[in-house]
């Protein structure tokens, strides 16, 4: 743990709201996706548009593959909001959120001249809350905080004595 | 990972390196600080639940289990060999409905699908179910439909050209002939609207089962005389009015029945085109000429003439009558002649029938007891004279209701229909939406309560799906859009060829088709009366005791 960062205290916490309040988001995303009767990525996947779009309504062609994209969203993005909210294991939910989200950027990118039939709630130019959030993730990723506040903190802990 | 000498340290109190296991306490507080959060997110989904069960007790009043619409197929049933009368435009789509297409159009959806990979057509018409029926006779009286017709008779495993194809069908010259034919069971009819009624009466006389195309008659005498020959005869008869297949409408007809729309006062219908082939200026044939059109057996039935003229003239409407002479060859009237009144019904006949069945369905109408129309030739000034702008305005006291239905084929203005009550308005679009009256009663503690928010869509029902209050923005735009449901449903319908399925379906287990000869009376006379306010200019009375149109 030599190279483990030392922060000033706002610095942490700071750090650490950012962590539980992106947590927070995916968590509810996923929950309310769980928690839908018959929820399907169906609909979005078709309103891609730009580059990959061919891509994302090609993966609605196939019911299997549906399931599968479905289940990803529903419990993928439940399981990266419990690790980020709880510093678990947040390493790799880091790495599956920034997949998850350049996979969103990529099939709705916020290009000039195209709409969506799910309208945006503001008005974006090649930036959007994705995009942010991704990079804001990626900013976590360089200043990790679950090994001083949260679950990691134990388990890495732990490891460590363990050697 | 960053040293730290790479941050900046502003502030002077520092988290200092902790020791292993120097404070049990702290340690514990520290790993699982975050935790609460949970606690909150749990509270918060608790609440959202709660207030969702509560506006779930409100939504479900329309999110009841509907009756099935489509019927069940009899196992093992017999082949069912038809005759095909008639192979333009619908015909054709009637023939597809069926699964026999020609090779050219097999081709184009192939073309299609390899044009645009989300075109399913192709794959579509390749799964559609089997009806188990063969095609063993055609007639038309251009050569080249008939031609075409045989061909996709004998196109049984829908192949392009190059394909393998099952013997053609006979071609007949005559449709009497047709039905002659004791290798034929029953005939689906899709001619011009002035051989209907001849050609319904014909065929269940001579013993064939009946699909034929809307709308039932031309003339008004000819109604009484189907409808008595379909009865006698015992045949099964149905009218091509496939709305009758719509799943929409059976919920709609649902919601109205358990009286959750209140009393219904108004209902609104309409058309609306813009483009030459829905205004009935459809191509003219390349081919086309008077050695291979059977012009004589277009002019129509001597009897049903007499009919027409005897009426025309009475009520001083000759002048819709022509101009042409019924003898003389015309290519445009031959391939167009839905806008004269020589062979059509106009837009009450071809379109003002649908809506009045998707009504009648609904609400069962029955005959109205007055019409009045009014509209006229306003925009294609082509020479036809069937108008091309068409109001007509239903009344049926016994009910206190009105029903209008207003027509133009010039705009496309997408207008649902609706079904007003005191509590509710029903839209139908490609979607069953309910908006709540801001005055009901009916639900007026519920408004009250803000569970409902009057003038708002409360409930949306699409393919099977039923979308309430509690449903995602993006779930009720694309249901709006009739987007969502190819892939809930696993599977889309076309309504086509639900209808004819079920007349099938009918012949094999000896039951009553949806639109039957009561059904189909009930929709001539209606259109009658419409077609007869315009051409008289005043208002037309149904006298439900004698059973006959009158002034008044």
């Amino acid at each position: 743990m030599s190279k483990s960062i030392l922060y000033s205290r706002s610095q942490l916490t700071s750090l650490v709201i950012l962590r539980v309040l992106i947590g927070w988001y995916f968590l509810y995303e996923g929950l309310t996706k769980i928690m839908a009767t018959n929820w399907s990525s169906y609909a979005y996947l078709r309103d891609s548009k730009g580059v990959f779009a061919p891509f994302f309504t090609m993966l609605t062609d196939h019911p299997f593959v549906m399931d599968v994209v479905n289940a990803i969203n529903m419990y993928g993005l439940t399981a990266i909001g419990l690790c980020l909210i709880l510093g678990c294991f947040v390493r790799y939910a880091n790495i599956g959120a920034i997949g998850l989200l350049t996979l969103y950027y990529l099939s709705h990118p916020p290009l000039i001249d195209v709409h969506y039939l799910i309208r945006p709630e503001g008005s974006y130019m090649w930036v959007d809350k994705n995009l942010i959030m991704l990079c804001a993730i990626v900013v976590l990723m360089l200043f990790p905080t679950s090994k001083e506040i949260g679950i990691d903190r134990f388990i890495y802990r732990k490891k460590l004595s363990g050697n | 990972m960053s040293g730290k000498e790479e941050l900046n340290q502003p502030d002077k109190e520092q988290t200092k390196p902790e020791l292993p296991s120097s404070n049990g306490r702290r340690e514990a507080l520290k790993t699982l600080a975050t935790i609460p959060v949970l606690g909150a997110m749990a509270y918060g989904v608790y609440q959202k639940k709660k207030t969702e069960h509560n506006n779930k007790l409100a939504g479900s009043i329309f999110n009841f289990e509907a009756s099935p619409t489509v019927m069940d197929r009899q196992p093992d049933g017999k082949t069912i060999r038809l005759g095909i009368i008639g192979f333009g435009i619908r015909g054709s789509q009637l023939m597809q409905a069926l699964g026999f297409a020609t090779p050219a159009y097999i081709d184009n959806l192939k073309e299609q699908a390899k044009k645009d990979t989300q075109n399913t057509r192709y794959k579509d018409f390749l799964e559609q179910e089997n009806l188990n029926v063969e095609i063993n006779g055609v007639c038309d009286i251009f050569d080249v439909y008939a031609n075409e017709a045989a061909m996709a008779g004998a196109n049984v495993n829908k192949e392009g050209t190059n394909g393998k194809f099952d013997k053609l069908p006979v071609i007949y010259k005559h449709y009497k002939d047709l039905l002659a034919a004791k290798d034929i069971d029953a005939v689906i009819i899709a001619t011009p609207d002035h051989w209907h009624g001849t050609m319904v009466i014909d065929a269940v006389n001579a013993g064939k089962h009946v699909y034929a195309e809307k709308p039932l008659t031309w003339t008004v005498p000819e109604t009484y005389l189907v409808a008595d020959a379909v009865r006698k005869s015992g045949k099964v008869f149905q009218l091509g009015h496939q709305g009758r297949q719509i799943e929409i409408n059976h919920r709609a007809k649902e919601i109205i029945q358990k009286g959750l729309i209140g009393k219904v006062t108004l209902v609104e219908v309409s058309t609306n085109r813009n483009d030459p082939n829905g205004a009935w200026v459809y191509p003219i044939h390349p081919e086309a000429n008077p050695s291979n059109i059977d012009w004589k057996q277009f002019e129509g039935n001597p009897e049903r003439i007499k009919e027409y003229m005897d009426y025309m003239t009475s009520v001083g409407a000759a002048k819709y009558v022509g101009p042409d002479a019924r003898d003389k060859f015309s290519l445009e009237r031959f391939f167009r002649w839905r806008c004269w009144w020589d062979y059509s019904t106009g837009l009450s006949g071809d379109l003002l029938t649908h809506e009045y069945d998707v009504m009648n369905h609904m609400l069962d109408l029955g005959i109205p007891a007055s019409a009045t129309s009014s509209g006229g030739v306003y925009y294609f000034k082509d020479g036809r004279t069937v108008p091309d702008v068409l109001q007509t305005t239903f009344e049926f006291p016994d009910r206190d209701m009105s029903l209008l239905y207003t027509a133009t084929l010039a705009s496309q203005y997408n207008r649902p229909r609706k079904i007003m009550g005191t509590d509710a308005t029903i839209e139908l679009g490609s979607t069953l939406n309910v908006t709540i009256d801001r005055a009901s009663q009916r639900y007026k503690d519920k408004i009250e309560k803000g569970v409902i928010k009057p003038g708002e869509p409360f409930y949306r029902y699409a393919s099977g799906k039923s979308i309430d209050a509690l449903s995602s923005a993006t779930e009720m735009y694309f249901a709006e859009r009739g987007l969502l449901f190819s892939y809930v449903e696993g599977k889309r319908y076309n309504t086509t060829f639900l209808h004819i399925r079920e007349w099938l379906e009918c012949i094999r287990q000896d039951k009553k088709p949806s639109c039957g000869i009561d059904q189909a009376f009930e929709e001539a006379m209606a259109a009658h009366m419409g077609t007869r306010a315009y051409l008289e200019g005043r208002t037309m009375y149904w006298d439900a005791e004698k059973q006959v149109i009158t002034r008044g």
